[in-house]
This record gives structure tokens, sequence and C-alpha cells, in this order.
């Protein structure tokens, strides 16, 4: 419990400004839609006629027009890449910066095992994750009701759920990486998440590149699929959790041998 | 029991060497110094012993307890003063030392505000402001403060003033005086020479003598000052020798007879004898080639 608290509390101003910008785009962006509705007829059409740009955002498949279709585009992109990024930077150097920061030899030289250290600190990342995703999730539904249009439950808790799962999988993927790396972890977990990113942009748009969506996150979590099809891809979520475990499996092996240099 | 046991430690770091063979056993409630040069394993001794890195091969044990399995009831045990303390950013130092504690399950607030008022320690400062001295400081309470049994401490008095540093061998002599066994790593050999019954010379990875302080500083050599003029080509066992105007100063480790014809020969208008410190017994040790004094 020491060092999740610890880990809570060196995490703060991180996590404060992550969920403080990410609820804030997307409340703005929610903000704006009864605006953007009223000229909606031509953009809608606009949008979903712009070929190879329309089928990466999932435009396509969806209505820009209904406020769920827009969230879905919209969440997509602020809460998805936010809450990936956020996901990522925080489990990527939750390991690493102990070596980084050369605060190794304090916390290796106390009586706590590898184990439980990298219990609590992988605890302390999925609680920040978790957190936030909570936050986020209700200044939405806050912000829908505020602009008077009806909430659709089932499309949103999808949605949402699916952001967080992706979000899970990524840092389960960074928790691995951070154990094993001793600087310039932050770069390799932007890395991480932007590269998973465009794999789905790719796989939108080509048909032979479809395959993808199973090794990104951003497979299962693209706002557009899972409003069109009313449900989660159950294989993609399946390999998705897969990775996840794996990466961290791979952290508690690696950082429990790990010989840790002055 | 031994304090700590060392035996046939080895380690490599890849191809590179940390320690080879190495054997050394502190026993408890000895004040024990370890010297040896920058890059000779000091550091590779001591982070194997607490767990940081894994041995090649050997084994070693602290408190009677096996370094690999059972690191962590050796880690209650031990205090370490890392020879460059790092703390975590944005951190005062009472949050530090709490955390210290709370990761040791004791509460040690008595024993760490004494600590903290006799170094002179402020606990409200950002570690972060801290001047490395202070930084210092703040690590030794972090050692100190919950009363362990074995005090391993890497070159612990660099950066504090001399102030400072007498009080915190004060400190270290009552607790070892209290049964605290103290390993005590250092270049600095008066500190050795002060504070510890014996010590061992580690170069290259090696240990290359282990013995009480007495005993090593103990050796046949002396250093001669003779004023006058003298020759002393083709005199063997001369080392070190600073020439000056009128005198000639060297550490002699030969014959004392021949030494004492060469002398005869020579006009000599003063002449001091006196054993080499423990600081000129060292450099003998570190030179690769020298032989033994």
């Amino acid at each position: 419990m020491t060092l999740i608290k610890h880990e809570l509390r060196q995490g703060k101003i991180s996590f404060i400004i992550w969920t403080g910008a990410i609820g804030v785009l997307l409340a703005v962006c929610i903000f704006l839609y009864p605006e953007m509705k009223e000229q909606m007829g031509n953009i809608g059409d606009m949008f979903s006629s712009m070929g190879a740009f329309t089928a990466a955002f999932g435009m396509d498949r969806l209505n820009f027009g209904t406020l769920i279709g827009f969230y879905a585009v919209e969440c997509g992109n602020i809460l998805g890449l936010g809450g990936a990024f956020f996901a990522s930077l925080c489990a990527v150097s939750i390991l690493s910066k102990e070596e980084n920061g050369r605060t190794a030899e304090f916390l290796l030289t106390h009586p706590v095992s590898r184990v439980q250290i990298i219990t609590e600190k992988l605890l302390a990342v999925f609680m920040q994750i978790v957190s936030m995703n909570l936050i986020i999730y209700v200044l939405s539904v806050g912000s829908i009701t505020a602009i008077g249009e009806k909430v659709l439950w089932k499309e949103l808790n999808l949605m949402h759920l699916a952001y967080f799962l992706m979000q899970l999988e990524l840092a389960g993927i960074c928790f691995g990486v951070s154990a094993f790396m001793k600087k310039g972890s932050v770069g390799v977990g932007l890395g991480i998440a932007v590269v998973m990113y465009f794999l789905n942009l790719v796989a939108n748009i080509s048909e032979s590149a479809e395959f993808v969506k199973y090794i990104t996150p951003f497979g299962y979590s693209d706002g557009a699929d899972i409003v069109a099809s009313g449900s989660l891809d159950g294989p993609m979520t399946a390999v998705g959790f897969v990775f996840c475990v794996a990466g961290v499996v791979t952290a508690y092996v690696k950082y429990c041998r790990k010989d840790i240099q002055a | 029991m031994d304090a700590i046991k060392i035996e046939n430690l080895t380690k490599y770091y890849g191809k590179a060497r940390g320690v080879e063979q190495l054997n050394l056993s502190v026993a408890e409630g000895e004040f024990f110094g370890f010297i040896g040069p920058n890059g000779a394993g000091k550091s590779t001794t001591i982070r194997t012993l607490l767990g940081l890195i894994a041995p090649t091969s050997g084994s070693a044990s602290v408190l009677g307890l096996d370094i690999v399995k059972d690191r962590e009831k050796i880690l209650a045990g031990v205090g370490y003063l890392p020879s460059e303390a790092v703390f975590y950013p944005g951190m005062r130092v009472k949050d530090v030392l709490k955390l210290s504690a709370d990761m040791r399950k004791q509460d040690c607030r008595e024993t760490s505000s004494l600590l903290c008022r006799r170094l002179q320690l402020d606990v409200t400062r950002k570690v972060e402001e801290l001047s490395f001295g202070n930084r210092k400081k703040a690590a030794i309470v972090c050692a100190l403060q919950h009363d362990p049994k074995l005090l391993i401490l890497d070159e612990p008095t660099s950066g504090l003033d001399p102030l400072m540093q007498k009080e915190f061998f004060d400190i270290l002599r009552e607790r070892n005086r209290a049964g605290t066994t103290v390993f005590l790593s250092s270049h600095i050999l008066s500190e050795i020479q002060r504070n510890c019954t014996r010590a061992a010379i580690i170069r290259e990875g090696r240990i290359i003598a282990c013995d009480s302080v007495d005993s090593l500083s103990q050796t046949s050599a002396r250093r001669i000052t003779v004023h006058g003029s003298v020759a002393l080509d083709g005199l063997e066992g001369i080392r070190d020798r600073a020439d000056s105007e009128d005198a000639v100063s060297f550490l002699y480790s030969g014959d004392m007879n021949s030494l004492l014809q060469v002398l005869a020969a020579g006009r000599v208008s003063d002449l001091f004898v006196s054993e080499p410190d423990l600081e000129e017994i060292f450099m003998h040790y570190y030179e690769k080639d020298g032989d033994k004094a």
C-alpha cells in the first residue's frame, strides 16, 4: 500500500493535466454539437464523401449528423488518442523512472520484494487509468445531458468500455517495455501509442490491411465499428487481452532478475 | 556468527569484470574498512550484498542469510548509505524519511528526529533544493533511523564538512559500541585508520590484503629522510624517492646494513627513520607490480 500511495502522489500532476485536458476537450466538442447539427445537412454529405479520409476515421460507417455518430468520431480521437497516450506514458515510465532518476538504489534497498514493488506499481497505473476513465465518463454524460441530447447508454457504455480496455492493453505492453528500459522510455511509450493509432487508420483505409486490426488495440476500440455493430469484436478484444497479460508477465519476469546498475 | 560472509564471489557485467573469486568475512560487531581505488569492485561487492545485482557465481550471506534467497530479510536488518543519494523530486525530507520508514513498516520518528537534530538537517526542505552534503545527511538518517544490525556505508563522508564528519563518526562509534556492525567503504585512509579495527584492500576485483588495521600498517618498510649528501645509486629497495635541495626522502624496504654503509660513506647532517603511514602502504598495494612492503 505504501508504494501505491507513493506512486499516486508522484503521478498526481501528470494525472490532473491529462484528465483535465481530455475532459475539457471532450466537453467542448460536445457543447459544439448543437451548433454543428444545424449546419450538418451539408457537412454530413461532405464528410462522408472524402474517400480514404472518410474511411480512415470511420465516417463511412456512421452518421456524423447524429450525436452518437459525432461522438464516436470525436471521442475516438480525443479520448482514444489522449487516453492511449496517458496510459502508455504512465505505464512505460513507472518502472524505468527509478533507474533513470537514479532512485532505484533507494527503493530496492528497502525490505520490499521486487514482486511486491512491481505489483504495487502496476496497481497504481491501473488505478490512475480507472480514475481517469470514470471522470471522463461522468463529464461526458453530464455534457450530453447539458446540451439536451438523449444519452444512448448502450453505445456510450460500449465505447467507453472499449477505450478503457484499449488503454489497459497499451498500459500492459508499455509496462513490459518499462522493465527493460533505463532511459528514453517516454519516447518509446508515445511511439507505441502513435504507431498503434496509425495502424488502425491504415486498416480502415485498406481492405487488405484489415488483419492489422487484430494487432492494434484501436482495432476493437474504433467508435465507428462499435456504433455500427452495437457490440465489441470478441476475437480482437481477446487478442488485446493476451497482449496486455503478456506485457505484464514479461515485466515480472524481467524486473525480478534485473541487475540494477549505479 | 559472521555479519558478512562472501565465498568465491564472482560478478561479470557481460565480459567486463566486476569482482573475481572474492572471499571476505566480517564478524558481528566489527568496524570494518573496505579500501580500493575507483573501479576496483567496491560498489559491485556492496550492490551484490544488497541484492541489487545478482552474482555470476559464488555465494554470500549477510546476517546469516543468503543474499539471493533472503533478500528482503537481509534488507530489513541493514542500513545502506549510497555514495550518491538521490531521492524522488518534489518530496520534502520528512516525506522521504517517512516513506523509508513505511517501507520498513517501522515507526522511526523518535530516532529520526534525534538524528536530524544532531546532523542539523532541516526536514521541511524539498529534496531537490538540498546541497550535496545535505542530501547526504538525509541519506544518513534513512540508513540509521531503523536501528539496523549492519550498516553498509559507501564513501559516507563525501560532501560533509569536517564538523559533520566528526558528528557522523561519533554516531557510528556509538552505534558500533552498542553492537552494530559497520562496513565502511572508503578512499580516505585516515578515516579507516582512525575508526576501523580490520580492513580489506581490493584491487582489480580481488582482495589483495585483509588484516587488522594495525598489522596492515605494520611493515618492514621505513620512510627514510636524509639531510646532507649521500650517493644512493645502486641501493636496492628504494621507492617513492623525493629529492629536495638539501635532503632526500624515500621508502626503503631493502637491507638495512647496505643502507647504513651507504649513509656512512656520505655526509649526513640529519636523519629521520619512521614507519610509513597507511597512505603510503595503500599506494604500495595499488601499484600493480609492487612487491610486498
